[in-house]
């Protein structure tokens, strides 16, 4: 049995598998189907200061080894989420995390402020990336000064770890990620989804309600993994990957590119239980190419 | 009720029709968990990168007695396709049970109309079969295109009442669900309702106009079936509600739909 423990900028996780935002709700949805407990730490759905409705009907369409989502940060705020949901999962033995994002820098604070008071949350990722809504989210994410801000911002309200989620539609998503770090993130996890567009050839319209939508899935996996491994190389603080990951082999990838974690997402629609099996396939893979530790391979990919 | 991840093996596949086919399945390895009618699963299709999730399939019935599920299928793209090539002996993966259901009759004294149209009737069956075990008739008022789209009348017709209507004439009273002579004739305590949209709001209306409780089943599109992406919102008057978990089956009055 090989360690698996990683730390995340004193974020202590019993192994590097983490869940992608909006893809395993509170993990109580996936209670029938693994021990939650054997999850290096679950990332709940995005959550706003006041609670949002979403876009429309239809959210979702289906693509060649993936799927675009435009469900446009629904979630009840973050009052509801400390009164209602915080009290039914705090006592999980694992790392729970708030997913935050927001339509103004001014929201975003509030919003950490808060979760910054729950004691069996030691971290937020700040999504600064999400592509379904009209002001904010992403806005913010695709210039230097505009993540800068935010997460300078937030970093004054905020004492635990932070981690900025960072959106993939940027021209360098390194000069986005060192504008984090010098901002005062903890770490970075990347990528959110890349927009796209589903038509649809009989209707002759297109299919999400908003007209594009998040493209997710294995489809994104090697734009993905090109991005944690620039991005591993431009800053000094620890990287979460994610994008497409669907396999212990998948994940192994993202390590050796310089992830320290990673994140699964739609990979939980197609099997609820792949987290658990995630984890300990990196054990075996790291058994049978002998090394001791998950730490011995992040970023050992020249 | 407990959610399972199951590979089940296929006991039997019947092709009912060019468009549709029947699918029985066990699981050699256990009884087959509790499942209420209403409630579907998330089939796993593999082997296209076009069938990349799940697809949603009602519980069609249960037979407790050879331990099978069993699932109609109407043949609609590649995922459906591929379910119908499936062969007896095939090993395939399911989610289930999903969703919540219709409700069951409180006492022998309801009298409950079940309306089907196209694929539709498939939740019906398992719904009938339970109320019998109450000790509750169901009535059948299922409608189709033709006769040949006509479903399962055999099985329908062991378990209660069994009334069609066909566009063509073809089979039972001529035109829609709606226009047939039952609806004139008798009033029900309860109508449960599964089809496509537009026959679903014309039953609701009628069922709105006569004051008779309506349960509809909804088939929006899902990704994960389980409450987790918020994908299949219906616009509720509680707001955005989740199919796969609020749902499949609503009440009329939950639904903002113009009737
Ligand atoms: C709760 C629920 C229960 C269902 N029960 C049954 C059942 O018992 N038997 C059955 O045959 N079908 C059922 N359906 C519909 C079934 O899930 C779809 O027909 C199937 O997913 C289509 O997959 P496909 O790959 O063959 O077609 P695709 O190539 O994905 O789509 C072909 C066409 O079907 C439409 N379609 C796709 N998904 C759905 C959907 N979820 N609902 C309605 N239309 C869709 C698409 O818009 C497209 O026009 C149910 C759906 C839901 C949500
Ligand atoms: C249905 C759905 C909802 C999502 N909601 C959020 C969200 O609320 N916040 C967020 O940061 N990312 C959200 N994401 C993005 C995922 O967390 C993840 O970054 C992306 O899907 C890529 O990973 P994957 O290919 O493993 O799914 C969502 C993705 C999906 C598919
Ligand atoms: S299909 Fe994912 S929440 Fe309903």
């Amino acid at each position: 049995m090989a360690d698996l423990r990683v730390d995340i900028a004193g974020l202590h996780l019993k192994n590097p598998v983490l869940t992608a935002s909006g893809t395993f709700g509170y993990g109580l949805e996936f209670q029938d189907f693994v021990n939650l407990e054997d999850i290096g730490g679950i990332i709940v759905k995005g959550t706003t200061l006041a609670p949002r409705q979403g876009n429309a009907y239809p959210r979702m369409a289906e693509t060649a080894s993936g799927m675009l989502n435009c469900v446009g940060l629904q979630n009840k705020g973050v009052d509801y989420f400390c009164s209602h949901i915080y009290p039914q999962i705090k006592d999980i033995q694992t790392n729970i995390l708030v997913n935050v994002s927001g339509n103004s820098p001014e929201d975003y604070v509030e919003c950490a402020a808060r979760i910054n008071e729950l004691e069996h949350i030691p971290a937020i990722e700040l999504n600064i990336s999400c592509p379904n809504v009209k002001h904010g989210g992403m806005a913010f994410g695709t210039t230097t000064q505009g993540a800068a801000s935010v997460v300078r911002a937030v970093r004054q309200a905020y004492h635990k770890t932070l981690i900025v989620k960072l959106s993939p539609n940027v021209t360098s998503i390194s000069d986005i990620a060192l504008a984090v770090q010098d901002a005062g993130a903890d770490a970075v996890s990347l990528i959110n989804t890349l927009m796209g567009m589903a038509i649809d050839a009989e209707k002759r319209r297109r299919i999400l309600s908003i007209g594009t939508g998040g493209l997710s899935g294995p489809a994104i996996k090697p734009v993905a993994l090109r991005m944690v491994y620039e991005v591993a190389h431009a800053v000094q603080i620890p990287v979460i990957g994610l994008g497409g990951i669907s396999s212990a082999k998948d994940a192994v990838e993202f390590l050796l590119a310089g992830a320290s974690a990673i994140e699964i997402g739609t990979a939980n629609f197609l099997d609820p239980a792949i987290t658990v099996k995630v984890a300990q396939g990196i054990n075996e893979y790291l058994d049978r190419c002998g090394f001791q530790s998950v730490k011995d391979i992040v970023g050992i990919v020249e | 009720m407990k959610k399972h991840i199951l590979d089940l093996i296929l006991t039997r596949v019947a092709c009912l029709h060019e468009r549709y086919v029947l699918l029985q399945a066990t699981d050699p390895a256990a009884p087959l968990p509790e499942m209420m009618p209403g409630q579907f699963a998330q089939i796993r299709v593999d082997g296209n990168k076009d069938t990349f999730l799940r697809r949603p399939i009602s519980i069609h019935n249960v037979d407790r007695r050879s331990n099978e599920v069993w699932f109609l299928v109407q043949i609609v793209g590649e995922g459906t396709r591929a379910l119908s090539r499936l062969q007896a002996g095939d090993k395939f993966n399911v989610i289930l049970p999903l969703g919540n259901g219709f409700t069951l009759p409180a006492s022998s004294d309801e009298k409950v109309l079940l309306v089907g149209g196209g694929v539709g009737v498939a939740p019906l069956l398992y719904m009938g079969a339970r109320m019998r075990e109450l000790g509750v008739e169901p009535t059948f008022l299922l409608g189709a295109r033709s006769q040949s789209d006509l479903l399962q009348q055999k099985a329908f017709r062991a378990l209660g009442r069994v009334f069609f209507t066909t566009e063509d004439g073809t089979a039972g009273e001529r035109g829609f669900v709606t226009q047939h002579s039952l609806l004139q004739n008798e009033r029900f305590s309860r109508i449960c309702v599964c089809g496509p949209k537009p026959m679903m709001i014309a039953v609701a209306r009628y069922a709105k106009s006569v004051s008779t409780p309506c349960e509809v089943s909804l088939e929006n599109m899902m990704a994960c079936g389980l409450g987790a992406c918020l994908c299949c919102v219906e616009d509720t008057v509680e707001g955005n509600v989740c199919v796969c978990t609020e749902g499949p089956v609503f009440n009329i009055n939950q639904l903002k739909w113009q009737i």
